[in-house]
């Protein structure tokens, strides 16, 4: 196997703009490698002959220009990508080609990087398996004996494709932790930034105050790198943060040495597998060893974000997903008028879990019910929020594991819709304070499964994050384990 | 508060979403036990907690008032499921 | 006109009907872009032609504020004189209907942009004051239709997105009457401020009427059905009288009416029940997670009240106390923001209550026959300026002035050019007109007997003949006091 496709994306970029590799090859060592695993199901749709043109192109005008030349990338099916079909991994927007670009590619194609494809994700990114989708699973190329595994969710697609070199980076996106426990799933960095840092312009919208964008990449320097690249302040987006960029590539550093690191008790859940409580305890070992401090911190309302969360993201989506009604695009099912039309393009074009979260959704917003579920649960999310600015009175960065758990098998988790959500424990109060958070691959399992550790920081402080998990990473030293086995 | 099948077929109309025998069933089952895993937050006093509906602290941003783009009606109408040259289509409505 | 009382009451087999009327008025902001995108709000343009992908509510689109649409709520919200409320927020407004392409309305429900506030109406029966109750800002929904096609309707989203300003009236209103005067008074104070320019035509002002009935003397409030999307007074008037009339034969007949939602069918002139709206409509309001709350400061608003321009009300009461019009005059001359301009532009150089008379009876008279609008006068506030001052110092009565006017509005003549040529002029001289009198006097001795006699009538004839004897350019006043004079 060429070892191009396993270079970082700074590695990479690198090598193209001094010529060492050509932008033909680095495309085409992520062709060869994409056309061998159609069996991960991790695209939705491919652009590999547009890549290669645009390659060609590259070479013979010699122009290597942007902090992203040349690289190729594929990004999850919820981006907006102009005269590329976007399906948001469901049936009612199939064969649905935008006139126009998200934000946030527009940033990557303009500092030079290529489009290989869309990744399969959750059917409108609800769901931590990736077992939601219209266009199938996705699997984990980490394999537990002969077991296939899920790679998470709801950016599944993505972790997959990172981790299987189908990519040299991606962008996901993240509103209960699809960024992170995916990349947790597949031993990635992920990482989600503070809400408002990217604009959510032109990404299908899921839960429009949690949604965020942000990279999913091999290490925490490319993380660094296309963090550079995808945030900004944009006009076009009103929740968009006016603050000033920051430059997280360059100011990216190692010594951590006097952070002050939380370790939140209400993070010990009960029936806590031995093999994360431990991967958690040497992540303190190791930050202690770098130098840190490390603080225990309570996070009194933690056990109530998952439930907080259940009610606000599915009312959000019960409305946001209104505009899917079979009218102006996408898939339209017959119908004697116009109700019917819109009932029977509904009930056919959108998959059980999504329809779970719009009925829920729309009842928790009903009339008799806004106060006791609605208005209660953002009483509560203001609780969480202050949980956390009160420790981060007292420390820089809080450390926890990412997922209660690593992969598991694929159709395990489906039939109960609770034991799916609580993959979400640790990530969603993140979600709901609007704070940026890392997940990095900490070690395997027993089984030889990657397990991940989260990093959560202060608002718009992705820097501390970043050099905390760049510090972090070294010490651990994570030697990705994949076999090409499903090629 | 539990769901009960009237519930289901009321939720479904606001919702939009056809409904039959074998999704009100499977509806009622996970609608009450998602309903009943955030009951936890009834165990709450928050009396006088403002309610957050955004994390974002910063003022409105208002744009100007000038028209931009003329005429997208090719961009609007390109995706539409009944093609036309000038409007969206869609199955009679009787007011 | 004040010895007049509020008269309108419908007489029920059981008595003694009052009706209570609330508007909810919703008014189309005048700006150039649409509330939260960026495309045009021209009116009667090529359909779809006028629509963004956030209009077309397109995968991941996002809104984003106008903020002239803000300052031109803030201007009506001073006009109203009403409370701007310094924080307001928006709500989606969830329902399904083709016009409505995200499925949702973004308005605002908890907090709205301006608060109470109040229109003052002028009734044959004296001043009333209206409560207004909020000022809200909205979209506009599209436009479908239904008659182009058998099988379908056709969606025309130029509309949708378009900023409107929902009024929300206090129930205060009793009679068809005072409907239409509230409506034209809110209509007045938009035009004057440009916040709307009120064309009920093209839709830019339409209304919902909220409509009940009780037993005059009862204190409670019946039910109420909403007739939905009127666009001109007289349909909400013929709407609230047959409305009212249906509910009272309801109640007596032992019935109770239903809260409905209502459609005026304009052909068979009746209120019917809309059949899309049976299902009770939740719309799940909730504040818009992709906005932020609108803060407005202190600063902002008196920025705005200083550039306010003179409202209906302050002008009637200038135009009442400096000029010394009656309040039905004033009331007429500020209906409109044009005519109370000309009005003040022919009385800078002459008499108030001339201009303002000949304006109302003449000026409207030939305006109204024509068809025309204030600004299309074929006569210019110079030209009668110059008018009146002729009558004014005696150059030409009032009689004659009227021939000329009729010669003005052929070209919008100048009186002095008209009266000299045509030899107007009206004799004024009282040794000229003595000199005829006594002729007439001396030609008809038999009359002056018989008017010395009794016969008062006969005055009116040595009257006759002294305007005919001066070709009709006879100083009236002049020749009747030297009549007099000689007729002793």
């Amino acid at each position: 196997m060429t070892t191009i496709a396993k270079y970082t994306l700074v590695e990479l970029v690198n090598k193209i703009k001094s010529k060492e590799i050509s932008a033909v090859e680095a495309t085409n060592a992520y062709v060869e490698r994409i056309q061998k695993s159609k069996n991960l199901n991790a695209f939705v749709t491919l652009t590999l002959e547009s890549a290669l043109e645009q390659a060609k192109k590259a070479d013979e005008s010699n122009k290597k220009d942007g902090v992203l030349s040349c690289a190729p990338i594929a990004v999850k099916d919820l981006f907006c990508t102009k005269n590329v079909q976007t399906t948001a991994s469901s049936k009612i927007l199939k064969n649905f080609i935008p006139t126009y670009e998200s934000t946030v590619t527009s940033k990557l194609w303009n500092e030079g990087a290529i489009l290989l494809g869309k990744l399969n994700c959750d059917e409108f990114a609800m769901g931590s398996s990736n077992e939601t989708s219209a266009y199938g699973n996705v699997i984990n190329p980490y394999k537990n004996n002969n077991d296939t595994l899920v790679p998470g969710g709801s950016s599944g697609g993505c972790s997959s494709a990172v981790a299987a070199n189908l990519t040299s980076a991606t962008v996901g996106t993240d509103t209960g932790g699809s960024i992170r426990q995916p990349a947790a799933f597949t031993g990635i960095v992920g990482l989600k930034p503070t809400y408002g840092r990217c604009s959510r312009w032109g990404i299908v919208a899921f839960a429009s105050s949690l949604d965020q964008a942000g990279p999913m990449t091999k290490d925490v320097a490319d993380s660094a790198l296309m963090l550079d690249v995808i945030s900004g302040h944009d006009e076009k987006d009103s929740t968009s943060s006016n603050i000033k960029k920051g430059d997280f590539l360059k100011n990216l550093k190692k010594n951590i040495r006097g952070l002050k690191v939380g370790i939140p008790k209400e993070y010990i859940v009960d029936n806590m597998p031995k093999a994360i409580q431990s991967l958690w305890d040497k992540g303190i070992a190791w930050m202690k060893d770098s130098g840190a401090i490390i603080k225990n911190i309570s996070l009194p309302h933690t056990k109530y974000a998952l439930p907080t969360y259940y009610i606000i993201a599915p009312a959000e989506a019960s409305s946001n997903l209104a505009r899917y009604d079979g009218v102006k695009y996408g898939f339209r099912a017959p119908g004697k008028d116009l109700i019917e039309m819109y009932e029977n393009t509904r009930a056919q074009g959108f998959g059980n879990e999504v329809k779970r979260r719009i009925m829920i959704g729309t009842y928790v917003l009903s009339s008799g019910y806004y106060d006791a579920y609605y208005l209660k649960a953002q009483q509560v999310r203001r609780l969480i929020k202050n949980d956390f600015d009160n420790v981060f009175n007292e420390v820089d960065t809080i450390l926890t594991p990412t997922a209660p758990s690593s992969a598991f098998k694929i159709g395990d988790k489906r039939e109960d819709p609770i034991a799916m959500y609580l993959n979400d424990v640790f990530t969603v109060p993140v979600n709901l304070a609007g704070l940026p958070a890392i997940s990095l691959p900490g070690g395997l399992d027993e089984a030889g499964l990657p397990l991940g550790l989260q990093l959560i920081g202060k608002p718009f402080d992705e820097q501390t994050v970043l050099n905390a998990a760049y510090a972090l990473e070294e010490k651990i030293g994570f030697q990705s384990q994949v076999k090409d086995w499903w090629m | 508060m539990t769901i009960n099948k009237a519930t289901v077929k009321k939720i479904s109309k606001l919702a939009r979403i056809a409904s039959d025998e074998q999704f009100e069933d499977f509806m009622i089952k996970d609608l009450n036990s998602i309903l009943a895993f955030v009951e936890q937050l009834n165990e709450l006093d928050i009396k006088n907690i403002e309610p957050l509906s955004s994390v974002v602290e910063q003022k409105l941003f208002q744009r100007d008032d000038v028209v931009k783009k003329i005429n997208e009606k090719e961009d609007i109408l390109k995706n539409s499921p009944v093609k036309n040259e000038n409007y969206f289509v869609v199955p009679k409505v009787i007011e | 006109m004040t010895d007049k009382v509020f008269d309108y009451y419908l007489e029920g087999k059981t008595g003694r009907w009052e009706v209570i009327i609330g508007l909810e008025v919703h008014a189309q902001v005048t700006s150039n872009a649409k509330l939260f995108s960026s495309s045009s709000t021209k009116f009667g343009s090529d359909p779809n032609s006028q629509v963004s992908l956030v209009d077309a509510a397109m995968p991941g689109m996002l809104p984003v504020i106008n903020k002239y649409c803000v300052e031109q709520a803030v201007k009506t919200g001073l006009g109203l004189k009403a409370k701007i409320n310094k924080l307001s927020k928006f709500d989606r407004k969830n329902y399904f209907y083709a016009d409505l392409p995200q499925g949702y309305q973004i308005s605002q429900f908890k907090f709205p942009i301006v608060g109470e506030g109040k229109v003052i109406l002028d009734m044959p029966y004296g001043s009333k004051e209206v409560g207004i109750e909020r000022l809200h800002l909205e979209q506009d929904a599209g436009k479908s239709l239904h008659d182009q096609d058998p099988q379908n309707s056709f969606v025309d989203l130029n509309r949708s997105g378009v900023a409107l300003m929902e009024i929300v009236g206090k129930p205060e209103l009793r009679s068809p009457e005072e409907v239409g005067q509230y409506v034209k008074k809110l209509r007045s104070i938009m035009r004057y401020l440009n916040t709307c320019d009120g064309n009920m035509d093209e839709g830019s002002l339409r209304a919902d009427v909220n409509v009940s009935v009780r037993k005059v003397g009862s204190r409670e409030l019946g039910t109420r059905c909403e007739i939905k999307n009127v666009n001109s007074i007289k349909f909400m008037q013929q709407a609230i009288e047959y409305e009212a009339k249906r509910q009272i034969e309801i109640i007596e007949e032992g019935g109770a009416v239903n809260q409905e939602t209502r459609l005026f069918d304009t052909k068979k002139m009746e209120t019917r029940s809309m059949r899309s709206k049976e299902d009770a409509h939740d719309y799940r309001y909730f504040p818009d997670p992709d906005l932020l709350p609108l803060e407005l400061d202190q600063d902002y608003i008196n920025n705005i009240k200083k550039l306010l321009p003179e409202l209906p009300d302050e002008k009637k009461a200038r135009l009442m106390n400096d000029f010394g019009l009656s309040s039905y005059d004033a009331s007429i001359i500020i209906s409109d923001q044009e005519i109370s301009t000309y009005y003040e532009e022919v009385a800078k150089n002459s008499d108030y209550k001339l201009a303002a008379n000949w304006m109302i009876v003449e000026l409207f008279g030939i305006l109204n026959k024509e068809n025309k609008e204030i600004k299309d006068s074929p006569v210019s506030a110079k030209n009668l300026s110059k008018l009146i001052n002729l009558i004014k110092d005696n150059t030409i009565s009032g009689k004659i002035a009227k021939t000329v006017f009729e010669d003005m509005i052929k070209g919008n003549q100048d009186p002095v050019e008209i009266i000299n040529k045509k030899g107007l002029t009206q004799q004024s001289d009282p040794k000229e007109l003595e000199k005829i009198i006594d002729k007439i006097v001396q030609s008809n001795l038999d009359k002056v007997e018989q008017y010395k006699s009794g016969k008062d009538k006969l005055f009116g004839f040595f009257v006759g003949q002294a305007m005919k004897e001066t070709q009709g350019k006879g100083n009236p006043k002049l020749i009747n006091d030297i009549l007099k004079e000689k007729l002793k």
